[in-house]
């Protein structure tokens, strides 16, 4: 009875990682701007891998008794990164497209992106002071 | 019926990774390259633990995090060069 249950809960969440991976793939062809095709690989494909994970953990718990973590590892590891390179793709769109300013979405806020507005006060590269050793 | 769910999940995830590769080739910017690149390494780890599902031994999921610490780096570092022209100040 349970090896059934388990059998259905893996099937479904294969079947439901497959569906949010190709409209994580789809949609990054398909949406018009780039700000907007950010969205899908960082969420609908994380979530299809999300998916998968969990299916492979549910099969190792209920099938075969063994208890592994790797895969929690794994999907701990993918939602911790991906809005890091979310964002560091997002800023080097903004900043190739500066000067054009085509395809720039507005802010919202009235004010012009953050990552233009605080040039002038960024913190430069400071080199440490090169002299004689200690010794 | 795990078989049948598996070789749907097999399919989506190819068909993903055909679209990714089509948009390396294809794409209006660099950064879109990028991010292709970086959705590619995702699927690729989904494949990755389908194939440890389906053949049922722990092996593959160490692979499979090392493609996905190997993905995150080298995107930073691909977003890194576009913004700097440098990886290592």
């Amino acid at each position: 009875m349970t090896q059934q249950i388990a059998e259905i809960a893996i099937s479904l969440l294969l079947v439901i990682a497959g569906i949010f991976g190709l409209s994580g793939s789809w949609g990054l062809i398909k949406l018009p701007r780039l700000m907007m095709r950010l969205h899908s690989p960082t969420t609908a494909t994380t979530l299809g891998v999300g998916c998968v994970l969990i299916a492979s953990v549910v099969r190792s718990w209920f099938l075969e008794g063994t208890q592994t973590w790797h895969e929690i590892l794994i999907m701990l590891f993918l939602v911790l990164t991906a809005p890091i390179t979310a964002n560091f793709i997002a800023k080097a769109h903004l900043h190739r497209h500066r000067e054009e300013e085509r395809d720039l979405p507005d802010s919202g806020t009235g004010r012009q992106w953050a990552t233009f507005e605080d040039e002038s006060l960024s913190v430069l590269p400071e080199m440490t002071k090169v002299g004689p050793p200690d010794r | 019926m795990i078989a049948y769910a598996l070789g749907f999940a097999y399919a989506c995830f190819g068909l993903g990774l055909v679209m990714n590769i089509w948009r390396i080739f294809r794409a209006p910017g660099v950064t879109d390259r990028v991010l292709a690149l970086d959705t590619m390494v995702i699927n690729v780890i989904a494949l990755i633990g389908l194939y440890g599902i389906s053949t049922g031994s722990p092996v593959y999921f160490e692979a499979a995090l090392l493609f996905a610490m190997t993905g995150f780096v080298s995107t930073v570092a691909y977003c890194k060069f576009i913004l700097r022209g440098d990886i290592i100040e």
